[in-house]
């Protein structure tokens, strides 16, 4: 495995104002990402888990410049992406692609699948016009899509056949580097085996890169290589994914982990169950955003936010419980 | 995936609405007459223990493509006090069943056309196939509740939790003080685990988050102590901690109320977790049905061997997921052979023949296959 970083992320934030009061200026804002560090190499995957509203998608819509950020940095292949022009930046959109979440309403209904696959092909001019049937016929059948379907249009596509003119829309473009936002999540289980493992032999072949976003563990656990888990707009603890199943330190980590139903009737976990809700990210709780709902808090919990620390091979935690 | 034989021409297209309104309008006409006798919906059940029991119920939707058998056929019963889950893919049929056991099915497109579903009320045990709308409407709330998938849809936005709450403990309580009534509410409220009860009293639904609306749409369910809860996908929308929440407050609530629940779910891994009984559903057919044990320790059906292995396991690493190949056959033209053949791996020369009958592999172990002994 190659170990060329391919995206870098630095400190990234991402607040979005809210408006209100009588003239309409910014009243306050909601800290959707806050101080958020991570680097995925070429060819794995980057899981990234959380509950919903803790900022991962906002995270990944950022890194692809499809909101902007507040502050921080963003490298895709050693370049800044945000310090690109319009020129350089169109360019970019072939090489950074990302798989949405809901295949329902991300696919235009009034264009045939062939078309809808194609049309960034030709906007951006791949390939020759001549190939361009061919080669679109050819992104169709690796994505398990028939050539005769080129024809049809979304509403005649099952659930889980939209997902993957989904992805062969990304693939297309040929890109390195795809954000899947969760891509299975509104798709049967059965379905979902399959998509995974479309991305996965994608993956093989192409030597893609992909950054993962779900909520389902399971899931990430199977399809990434490093894990990052979210909690309220903040990274609380990075590491490689067998690292991270076999040894969770952050206890929201813990909470998340035992929540899983397993399909086995004979278990009895002893189940962390956290108590209340997620608080409202336009107001986060002083010093750790996470002791609020904490089993393990302590004094200096509620004063000093903790940082984010190395605690051997790679796996990062951000909690006061390993302070030394 | 369209298939051009799904082509249906106009003249076709209006024989067979033609056929359909006849056919609706006279099930239609049979239930909306002046006086049932009691005689006609009031039976006994076959299992005293039990609180529900489903027998051979039919439900086809009667639409302009054709007849659509959501459910064909189902049997399975809910004893008290205990949980029973049912699993399978969308489309399979299983919110059908629920909704036909509340006789919420859309009609007159929706029918249930065929079969019993007697419900014990304590008093008399009725045929809801049969019972007229005025006293399904009693059944509704007072001994049979539903929680649904989607709690922020199924609340109404502009009034306050506690008037929603209000209402139906008001409508199903007619003797009850407004003070009762409130009263009652708020108990309730506490109950399902909201601390602050006279405050979510007090508020609209958009100010809660889902985990709440959630605990309120339990709490609506369950201010009438039913003898029955359907719980329709009740932790779909929600994140997993959250889930974990709810899950446990269900499980709390069903011991201390003593009532049945009927889990409609596709996540294994919560009717593993919750449920006592198992139901495969597959097409709009249960494909096999038992204890929790018999489904997750030793699944026959090769639909459900197939939905076990294709769900990622966390803690068991594979280098390839499995999955069933093909599709779900067309409801509109299923076919006469077993529905599972075309994706069946241990298809054998056996099952060529017509859909196969359930198979008594115990006594609490039920599968439709002709080959329930290959693994």
């Amino acid at each position: 495995m190659e170990n060329e970083i391919v995206v870098e992320v630095k400190n990234l934030k991402k607040y979005f104002p809210i408006k209100g009061g009588f003239f309409g200026g910014v009243t306050s804002e909601v800290k959707a990402v806050d101080d958020v560090s991570f680097s995925i190499p070429a060819g794995t995957t980057m899981g990234l888990v959380g509950e919903s509203g803790c900022g991962k998608s906002t995270t990944g819509r950022t890194i692809l410049r499809l909101i902007e950020k507040t502050s921080g940095d963003i490298f895709f292949k050693g370049e800044d992406v945000s310090a690109m022009d319009k020129n350089k930046l169109r360019e970019l959109r072939t090489k950074m692609q990302i798989i949405f979440q809901d295949p329902y309403s991300s696919l235009s209904p009034r264009l045939p699948v062939g078309e809808i696959i194609g049309e960034a092909v030709r906007e951006h001019k791949l390939v020759e016009k001549a190939e361009y049937q061919d080669y679109i016929t050819k992104v169709m059948k690796d994505c398990g899509l028939q050539p005769y379907h080129k024809d049809r249009y979304p509403h005649e596509f099952s659930g889980g056949q939209r997902q993957r003119i989904c992805i062969a829309r990304a693939l297309a473009l040929n890109p390195d580097f795809v954000v899947c936002d969760e891509p299975v999540s509104a798709l049967d289980v059965s379905i979902q085996a399959q998509i995974i493992n479309l991305l996965w032999k994608l993956q093989e072949e192409r030597k893609l890169t992909y950054l993962f976003i779900s909520h389902d563990l399971s899931v990430v656990e199977h399809i990434s290589d490093s894990l990052g888990v979210m909690y309220l707009g903040s990274m609380v603890e990075t590491g490689k994914t067998s690292d991270i199943f076999a040894e969770p330190l952050h206890p929201y980590t813990q909470a998340l982990f035992s929540a899983i139903p397993m399909p086995d009737p004979d278990l009895k976990k002893d189940r962390i169950i956290l108590e209340g809700d997620i608080p409202s990210p336009a107001n986060p709780p002083k010093g750790c955003k996470f002791h609020t709902r904490c089993k393990h808090c302590m004094d200096c919990c509620k004063e000093v936010a903790p940082e984010m620390k190395d605690v051997g091979g790679g796996h990062c935690v951000c909690c006061h419980l390993y302070d030394k | 995936m369209a298939k051009s034989s799904n082509y249906i021409s106009a003249k076709e297209s209006r024989r067979i609405s033609r056929e359909n309104r006849r056919i609706t309008n006279e099930i239609e006409k049979k239930r909306k007459r002046r006086h049932i006798p009691e005689s006609e919906y009031v039976t006994q059940m076959k299992d005293p223990e039990n609180c529900v029991e489903f027998d051979e119920v039919k439900t086809y939707f009667f639409t302009d493509i054709g007849t659509v058998k959501s459910v064909d056929g189902v049997t399975f019963s809910v004893p008290k006090g205990k949980t029973v889950g049912i699993v399978g893919e969308s489309g399979c049929g299983k919110s059908v069943t629920s909704l036909s056991l509340m006789q919420l099915v859309q009609r007159p497109t929706g029918q249930t056309v065929g079969g019993e579903i007697r419900f014990d009320t304590g008093e008399k045990v009725i045929n809801v196939v049969n019972a007229p709308e005025e006293v399904m409407r009693r059944l509704r709330g007072n001994n049979m509740a539903m929680i649904f998938q989607e709690p922020m849809t199924s609340l109404n936005p502009v009034f306050r939790i506690g008037a929603q709450l209000d209402e139906e403990i008001a409508l199903h309580f007619p003797k009850m003080s407004k003070e009762e009534v409130k009263a009652r509410s708020i108990e309730m409220l506490g109950m399902v685990g909201i601390a602050n009860k006279e405050g979510v009293y007090k508020m609209y639904p958009h100010e809660l988050s889902g985990g709440m609306r959630q605990r309120v749409m339990i709490a609506m369910a369950l201010s009438c102590d039913p003898k029955l809860i359907i719980a329709d996908e009740p932790t779909t929308a929600l994140d997993v901690t959250i889930q974990a929440q709810i899950l446990d407050l269900l499980r709390e609530l069903k011991s201390r109320i003593g009532s049945s629940i009927m889990l409609i779910t596709h996540d294994l891994g919560v009717v593993a977790e919750m449920a006592d009984y198992v139901v495969v559903m597959y097409a709009g057919r249960v494909v096999e049905r038992g204890t929790a044990r018999d489904i997750f320790k030793d699944p026959r059906h090769p639909y459900t061997v197939g939905l076990m292995k294709s769900k990622p396991v966390v803690g068991q690493h594979v280098k390839q997921l499995y999955s069933i190949p093909g599709s779900v056959p067309n409801p509109v033209d299923m076919p006469d052979y077993c529905y599972f053949r075309d994706r069946c791996e241990r298809c054998g020369e056996k099952c060529k023949g017509a859909y196969p009958e359930m198979v008594k592999l115990s006594d609490t172990h039920y599968v439709a296959c002709y080959l329930p002994e290959d693994k």
